[in-house]
């Protein structure tokens, strides 16, 4: 009757795991960090049960460490920085550029098996015992002092990075010189253009990350005296190092996100995107000035205040592309026929919390509010704010969104709407109370408090089990749907772009023949952008 | 300029009418294919500037991968200039100038090989062009095994076992850690390169190589070319900063 679809092209573990197809990488993918994410989810339930009380009675203050630190590792490395681009992404991009595949597909595949060796090795540093460092191995302490597993866990983090570089590589080069026939830069989603500013971090923040974490274990297996004091080198240039690519690491997070809620808030509004230019260079716009405000993290680390001023404006620059998004997301629901099926919850979900997030990294931005709050359960709630609030949210939006036109399948609406609900007020009760705890000066990274900062802890460990039930929902109605969804159209939302004519699931080769583009992939109702040059 | 101005007219009205189509389709067209194109590009342009682009961006991620190194080795050479420059003195200038020459003319060869490929020239031609490659690069790491030997036995690796007979111990031991990590990440580098070079003439041995398709000839050029300039940045950072060292002093 028909071509077949990518997930019929072959059968058995082999056509997977040797596949050269990017939807199917893309389903590795999905499968790799949705186990990671559960792994790093019940290392924060360990966590929060701990922070139940004020004292310290479950867990002692060294397996407390080496708890937050995996949890740290395991999410950012493993979780939020592959999530979008590497399942999404990998997904959607080619299909969206008119494109039958990657530029490398093979170096694509080899990017997922790089994941997953990295992957191996940070799971060995957990099993021989744990890394007690904080996701951030600052110097001295990981390269003199710690007795755990730093070297095993610094490689597993060095390993995944190559990943990462080759999937932004790819992306970069798909997105130059895979575009179909008429399709411009400007026809381009604003997915596309997140994901080009993401893969620019990528590439050119990852290998300082290699290079720093591989010094950290030249020092402690070679005994090289890069960062050691009593030679006279700088633990604090470890921490610029560290910071110029984790601070851009964040954005690597965030950008792919705004991606997704571009392309919602459009098809769920019937409109199109408020100021597409805008919205374009504001990612290219987050993505160079991130890579100027590291030092905001070094505040209190013995920088240079005139370096800190500088570092501050900058920072405070980042709010600028930032809230333009945010301003023209709106802009475009505004008047829009909006539909609140399960994407857009999702999406309205992630304008609200990267909001609060994003103002919140005002007042760390601020130097003199800063001191107050460094290293405080307020940093921890901001960051969350954006990783959590924003990034996860987006993530899930998105994969809500294009759930249909990868498994050709329809998911529980019903479902969707109450686990969106309960991630949202499960956030919000989990990490609200703790910019308040931070406030009052409850320091990240102890197992134990003073008595009166329990309500605040107690509310927030009842948040993450609100919030650990809306995880764990769209994990068994999305799993579920696979087998026994009712099949989807080729565009279930009515919405607009290539990859909504291509049929669910898309056959392996995305398009019979080359594409030819006419117009731009934004159709809805043009926005009233009348005034704006 | 947004397109939805430019294309207003194309507003499909209510909601759920039938998607408007953004794309016709255009049947692949029959011409005759080159057998080395894969399957998902266009055509042999569009592949060889495909990897051609992936390898500059891969270039790229080397230079920031290096670039951790140079920053460290920029702000330590502020900390401590003396002790930078006793520490370089100890180095063996001739080496690392016979080096630098041997470097540059391998990526002589280099280019020539790729030219050959280009070209269309004989396979024994473009393999001549790539052993000769090789050769250079394995004497460089040869010099390299002789002065990374004659620093062991001076007590000049970094770790417990470091000897400094200078003023300035602990700089100097700072100078010989970025002088291995950055070196020994070149050599790596290095022994990279030939693995690649082996793999290219074996391949333009068979003859795979021509006019039409010169693509990994050409990447694996880049990628030595880009080996032999980070050496020319080592060179002169390492070795030469000594010169004058107790001269003026």
């Amino acid at each position: 009757m028909e071509t077949p679809s990518y997930l019929n092209d072959g059968h058995g573990l082999k056509s997977w795991l040797l596949t050269k197809d990017h939807k199917r990488i893309a389903l590795l993918y999905l499968a790799s960090v949705t186990a990671f994410f559960v792994v790093g989810g019940l290392f924060a339930m360990l966590i929060r049960l701990e922070l139940l009380t004020p004292a310290g009675d479950l867990l002692t203050s060294e397996t407390y460490n080496k708890m937050f630190t995996m949890h740290g590792v395991v999410m950012v490395f493993f979780f939020l920085i592959p999530s979008i681009p590497a399942v999404l992404g990998n997904f959607f991009i080619p299909i969206m550029v008119g494109a039958k595949d990657l530029a490398f597909p093979r170096i694509n595949l080899i990017s997922w098996y790089i994941y997953i060796l990295g992957g191996l090795f940070t799971f060995a540093a957990a099993l021989s015992g744990g890394v007690d460092t904080g996701w951030t191995f600052y110097t001295p302490y990981s390269t003199a002092a710690a007795n755990s597993h730093v070297v095993l866990a610094a490689l597993g983090v060095f390993i995944t990075g190559f990943s990462s570089i080759l999937t932004g590589l790819n992306f970069i080069v798909t997105i130059h010189r895979m575009r179909a026939p008429g399709m411009t830069w400007f026809r381009l989603p604003l997915f596309v253009w997140s994901h080009y500013a993401t893969s620019l971090i990528m590439i050119l923040g990852t290998p300082v990350i290699a290079i720093t974490v591989l010094l950290v274990a030249a020092e402690r297996v070679l005994h090289m005296g890069i960062f050691d004091p009593a030679l006279g080198g700088d633990p604090v240039l470890f921490q610029h190092l560290f910071w110029f690519y984790s601070h851009p690491a964040v954005y690597i997070m965030i950008l792919p996100a705004m991606g997704v809620i571009s392309e919602i808030v459009q098809t769920f509004s019937r409109k199109n995107i408020f100021g597409y230019s805008f919205v374009a260079f504001s990612s290219l716009a987050i993505a160079i000035i991130g890579f100027l405000v590291w030092g905001h993290h070094l505040f209190i680390a013995g920088q240079s205040v005139y370096a800190g001023l500088i570092f501050s404006f900058i920072s405070f620059l980042v709010a600028i592309p930032s809230a333009i998004k945010v301003f023209n997301w709106t802009a475009t629901i505004y008047r829009g026929s909006v539909a609140l099926d399960s994407p857009m919850l999702y999406a309205f979900g992630f304008i609200g919390l990267f909001t609060i997030g994003g103002l919140t990294g005002l007042f760390l931005a601020a130097m003199g509010l800063d001191i107050h709050v460094h290293d405080t359960y307020f940093v921890v709630a901001h960051f969350h704010y954006i990783m959590v609030g924003g990034a996860i949210m987006g993530y899930l939006g998105g994969l809500h969104y294009w759930w249909p036109k990868m498994t050709g399948r329809l998911y529980s609406e019903f479902w969707a709407k109450i686990a969106a609900g309960l991630v949202f007020i499960g956030f919000n009760l989990t990490f609200f109370p703790q910019f308040v705890a931070g406030y009052l000066g409850m320091p990240r990274r102890y197992h134990e408090y003073p008595p009166e900062l329990q309500v605040w802890n107690v509310m927030s460990s009842a948040g993450a089990s609100i919030l650990a039930v809306g995880y764990a929902l769209p994990l068994m109605y999305l799993t579920y749907s696979m087998f026994a969804g009712v099949r989807s159209s080729a565009d279930p939302w009515g919405a607009k772009g290539l990859e909504w004519e291509v049929p669910s699931p898309p056959p392996t080769a995305n398009f019979e023949g080359t594409p030819i583009v006419t117009h731009g992939t934004h159709q809805y109702a043009p926005s009233k952008e009348v005034g704006i040059a | 300029m947004p397109d939805s101005r430019m294309h207003a007219e194309h507003y499909p009205g209510p909601l759920h009418n039938p998607p408007v189509r953004s794309a016709e389709v255009q049947r692949s067209a029959s011409h005759a294919h080159h057998p080395k194109l894969q399957h998902h590009f266009d055509d042999m342009d569009q592949q060889l500037e495909a990897s051609t682009l992936g390898m500059w961006v891969f270039l790229v991620t080397e230079i920031m991968f290096f670039g951790g190194l140079f920053m460290a080795y920029l702000m330590y050479r502020w900390a401590n200039p003396t002790a930078f420059q006793e520490a370089s003195a100890h180095l063996n200038k001739f080496w690392g100038a016979v080096n630098t020459i041997v470097l540059i003319v391998s990526s002589l060869t280099m280019a020539m090989a790729v030219r050959s490929a280009q070209t269309s020239a004989r396979p024994r031609t473009q393999v001549a062009w790539l052993l000769a490659t090789m050769s250079f690069g394995t004497a460089f790491l040869g010099v390299k095994v002789v002065e990374y030997s004659d620093k062991f036995q001076h007590h000049l690796v970094p770790g417990p076992h470091f000897q400094w007979p200078g003023q300035y111990p602990a700089g100097a031991e700072i100078f010989y850690s970025l002088y291995f990590c950055m070196t020994g990440l070149h050599a790596i580098h290095m022994i990279i390169g030939l693995g690649l070079m082996t793999v290219i003439a074996i391949m333009a041995g068979r003859g795979k190589f021509n006019g039409a398709y010169y693509t990994p000839v050409e990447i694996s050029g880049l990628y030595w070319h880009f080996v032999d300039i980070v050496w020319i940045f080592l060179f002169p950072l390492l070795y030469l900063i000594g010169a004058h060292y107790g001269a003026g002093h």
